[in-house]
């Protein structure tokens, strides 16, 4: 025990198990070749170019137009499934219907089905000749091959989030707060605005920020059944691949950066919803 | 039995349930259920038999073949790193340690197209190492070597997300307990700690090779898209698709609609009959 | 769909026997990286080719094929996508190649017949059956509401000859007049609502998704669209000028000996001028060099005005920093 103790580092608490060496070791040699050094391979790429020459790829009215789309399409997806996962949230919690259990299971297949696959099925679906697009055709709605239809794929990709978030605090939601505000004459409503909507409020916004995150990035659903015109129907990680293409890699590698900087802010925020969410489930 | 309430009611009218259950099975729906259908209902639009020569011909096998090799290397890499991390991150403090589970969950809000990107920027012929390597003969993107690094990155966070808490949430009692009663410390961790985290790893497997075998942007800008050699199941899609071969893409599709819908079951069984024995929150 | 299902699946059953076959024969694989449009040629081609090469040496081969835009194509293989024989749509594409990675001599064109082109295509429009917009020239598409279809110019190197022969139709009819051209063009791509990547995407947005009123084509992926969808559908509308498209192939030659293939690659492109090569060609509507293979393979092209893009343009080099590199003519016009 003493010799653990005199051995062990300033930075870490000694521990009688063993392992710390390999274990740590393993970690951050596999996090160094597999993502750290590839990343820091992109941001020296990016940081061939001057400063002023980065501000231009990034800033360029082109690139605008996608981050406008992107950060406008996942918001709106965003929105579309913190709404539906609240209400399916709640009804899965909740309620007792039929085909429950099949819901449950289902939500997650965002998850599990590859985005190529949901991409093509989802054109399949919302295209002019589609079985939901022929309806939406005739109500003169398009959605494939618009803005509209990137938001679909977007909200496909993050419908798992918002659920699985507020699911288990709808569960350890205590009821008898709900019945003490009917009790003193609250209706539904104003039970659902001052109780339970305070209660599962940080949870339904980390989701709605995972849901964000994971479509701001998102490529492989949204392809298919985006128009892919510049300036209109362009993702931005489809703007890095034509960057790319153009041989123009210092262009690709920053508007990475760019989207990168905003994988770090997002993440950063989704931590400290995540924070926030633990202490409000503690104070009940 | 409360006396019944008229004034304020504790629960929803069974109008209102009725109207909020069909609005969520409308958004499942309409989201959910209706592209799986449209998968399996356009594979069979042309008949089994069109269904099966799909499935069998030479380049749709060569493509399962190369999904399965790419996740039969990506998913037991994860799962050693996986292992690994939650060890030393659950069974000890660390000065670091929160900052180091954000760089473990960095490659979750990455897109997918940076994934396949900075190997390119990094082992291409213009990359920061490609002439060296093209000088020695080693070929990385555009072969299979780029694909199972990509698929290694995009889903190198599974196993570990799910080991981590779980292992924090157990503690450092029982292997301390078998460590002080003379056990190595490898006994400990094959007697002890594994047993633990059986399912839970299991669990984490599952969603790692979902990931794995489905996974398309990143494995897109580094495959070359080389028919009957490069192409993985996802791409194959893709390929069949621009070929106009539409019913040929969904019969790919469905394979891996397929998978995904294997997966959710196994999970569903998993959470179901050893919940209290995975990680408490999932995603 | 028959014709080519029964086309593939022979295919197949080409590549199954010579797989079976059973003897000592070398297995030899080969790597050609094409763009978007050629697929059906080349998969009836290398199956005619690994049947000859089998007949000359004994050998068995399988050409593996990897497709997309051409510019893309062409960067992959700058960054190590280790094709032995690039067979792309347009010299520049090569060109880039050589000065970039080095991996093929700059006088590479002049080192197989034709200019390294063993076939020549053209653009044409593809329109609906009937032909609603009444389509009949270059001047029909810049009027307003016609959705017009064409991949970008920035990764298709389809997009490009599209571009060049609208270009160069507009300084024929304003009689060398840029700036005239530059309206024409500009109006032209305010009628376009989607730029997919490769030609292939431009093709299945038009004939799949049901976009936009014509299609400026390759010549061949209009009939092709016309075979896989029915005449039933689309009709073929020849412009009166259109550009001579002369995609060309070649043999890279630090892959192919790397790979020891530097024979078999060479032969490869070779017997694409043989009378084999040309009538499979034709058969999958580009014009063959051999007028005689055309009209044994039953397929006869109409003839229209053509012009190329060295009389127009002077040549790829020019036309390439004019039009299409950053801050070039289309990045100026292409501003929705």
């Amino acid at each position: 025990m003493t010799v653990v103790a005199a051995r062990t580092p300033f930075w870490r608490k000694p521990s009688v198990l063993p392992g710390f060496g390999l274990s740590m070791g393993l970690t951050l040699l596999y996090l160094g070749f597999i993502v750290l050094i590839p990343l820091a391979a992109m941001i020296l790429r990016a940081a061939g170019l001057s400063w002023d020459e980065f501000v231009g790829v990034v800033t360029d009215p082109r690139a605008l137009a996608a981050y406008r789309l992107s950060f406008g399409a996942s918001f709106v997806a965003a929105v579309v499934n913190i709404v539906f996962g609240v209400l399916t949230a709640w009804v899965l919690v909740r309620y007792e219907f039929p085909g429950k259990r099949f819901v449950e299971g289902l939500v997650d297949l965002p998850f599990a089905l590859p985005t190529a696959v949901a991409g093509i099925a989802l054109t399949a679906l919302f295209a002019e000749n589609g079985w939901v697009g022929q309806i939406l055709a005739k109500a003169g709605l398009k959605v494939a091959f618009t803005p509209l239809g990137v938001v679909i794929a977007l909200v496909f990709i993050g419908l798992p989030f918002v659920v699985r978030t507020v699911q288990p605090v709808l569960q350890d939601l205590d009821k008898e707060v709900e019945e003490a505000a009917a009790s003193l004459g609250a209706s539904r409503l104003q039970t659902f605005r001052h109780i339970i909507l305070p209660a599962i409020l940080p949870a339904a916004l980390t989701g709605f920020a995972l849901a964000f995150a994971r479509a701001l990035g998102e490529y492989g659903s949204v392809i298919f059944i985006a128009g892919n015109l510049p300036m209109k129907s362009e993702i931005v990680p489809l703007l890095i691949i034509i960057k790319l293409e153009q041989f123009d890699y210092a262009g690709a590698a920053a508007i990475g950066v760019a989207m990168l900087t905003a994988a770090f802010v997002l993440l950063f925020m989704i931590n400290l919803l995540q924070r926030w969410s633990r202490s409000r489930i503690g104070a009940f | 039995m409360a006396p019944k309430r008229t004034f304020a009611p504790i629960a929803e009218s069974p109008k209102i349930r009725i109207g909020l259950v069909l609005l969520s099975l409308i958004y499942i729906l309409f989201f959910l259920v209706l592209p799986v259908v449209v998968v399996f209902t356009e594979a069979f639009s042309r008949g089994f038999a069109h269904y099966l020569e799909a499935v069998t011909e030479p380049d749709a096998q060569a493509a399962i073949k190369l999904t399965l090799l790419v996740a039969a290397i990506a998913v037991p890499a994860n799962v050693v790193f996986g292992v690994a991390a939650s060890w030393a991150i659950a069974k000890f403090d660390f000065v670091g340690k929160s900052f180091l589970i954000t760089l473990i969950d960095l490659p979750f809000s990455v897109s997918p197209v940076i994934s396949g990107l900075i190997y390119v920027l990094m082992f291409g012929g213009q990359g920061l190492i490609g002439p060296w390597l093209d000088e020695h003969d080693i070929q990385i993107v555009y072969a299979v070597p780029g694909i199972v690094l990509a698929t290694v990155f995009v889903t190198f966070p599974f196993v570990a997300r799910e080991l981590i808490p779980l292992m924090q949430e157990q503690g450092a009692e029982e292997e301390e307990a078998a460590r002080s009663l003379g056990a190595s410390g490898w006994q400990t961790f094959w007697r002890v700690t594994l047993p633990n985290i059986k399912w839970g790893l299991l669990y984490g497997v599952l969603l790692c090779n979902a990931r794995a075998m489905g996974e398309f942007g990143a494995v897109s800008v580094v495959s070359g898209h080389i028919r009957g050699f490069t192409n993985t199941m996802p791409l194959h899609v893709e390929i069949l698709y621009n070929e106009y071969n539409l019913p040929a893409a969904f019969a790919v599709a469905s394979l891996l609609a397929f998978l995904a819908l294997v997966t959710l079951v196994a999970k569903g069984i998993l959470e179901l009959r050893y919940g209290h024995e995975l990680a408490p929150v999932h995603h | 769909m028959t014709l080519s299902s029964t086309r593939r699946a022979l295919a197949i059953v080409l590549g199954l026997s010579v797989l079976a076959s059973p003897s000592l024969a070398a297995q030899r694989t080969l790597l050609n990286a094409s763009y978007d449009p050629t697929r059906e040629l080349y998969q009836e081609y290398n199956a005619a080719f690994a049947k000859y090469w089998k007949g000359k040496s004994g050998d068995d081969v399988t050409v593996r094929q990897s497709h997309a835009g051409s510019g893309g194509q062409s960067r992959a293989v700058i960054d190590g996508l280790r094709a032995d024989v690039v067979t792309l749509a347009l010299a520049y594409d090569i060109d880039t190649i050589a000065a970039r990675a080095k991996s093929l001599p700059p006088e590479w064109q002049s080192r197989l017949p034709n200019n390294s082109a063993p076939y020549t295509s053209t653009i044409v429009f593809l329109v609906r059956k009937g032909n609603p917009k009444g389509i009949k020239d270059w001047p029909d598409l810049v009027k307003p509401g016609v959705a017009v279809i064409t991949p970008n110019p920035k990764t298709s190197g389809g997009a490009r000859w599209n571009y060049l022969a609208a270009w160069g139709y507009a300084l024929k009819a304003n009689n060398g007049n840029a700036a005239a051209a530059e309206r024409f063009v500009g109006q032209l791509y305010k009628n376009v609502p989607v730029l997919d990547s490769g030609a292939r995407g431009s093709t299945i947005t038009f004939t799949q998704r049901g976009l936009g009123d014509v299609y400026i084509a390759w010549e061949n992926e209009a009939y092709l669209a016309l075979d896989e969808f029915g005449a039933d559908k689309f009709e073929v509308v020849m412009p009166s000028v259109s550009i001579l498209a002369e995609p060309p192939v070649a043999v890279v030659d630090r892959v192919a000996e790397r790979n020891k293939n530097r024979d078999l690659a060479e032969e490869y492109l070779k017997y694409l001028y043989s009378a084999e090569g040309q009538a499979i060609i034709a058969r999958h509507y580009y014009r063959p060099r051999d007028a005689a293979a055309a009209s044994a393979a039953k397929v006869q092209l109409p003839d229209i005005e053509l012009f190329t893009i060295d009389e127009v343009f002077g040549g790829w080099k020019k036309a390439q920093a004019e039009h299409f590199n950053d801050k070039g003519i289309f990045d100026k016009i292409y501003k929705p």
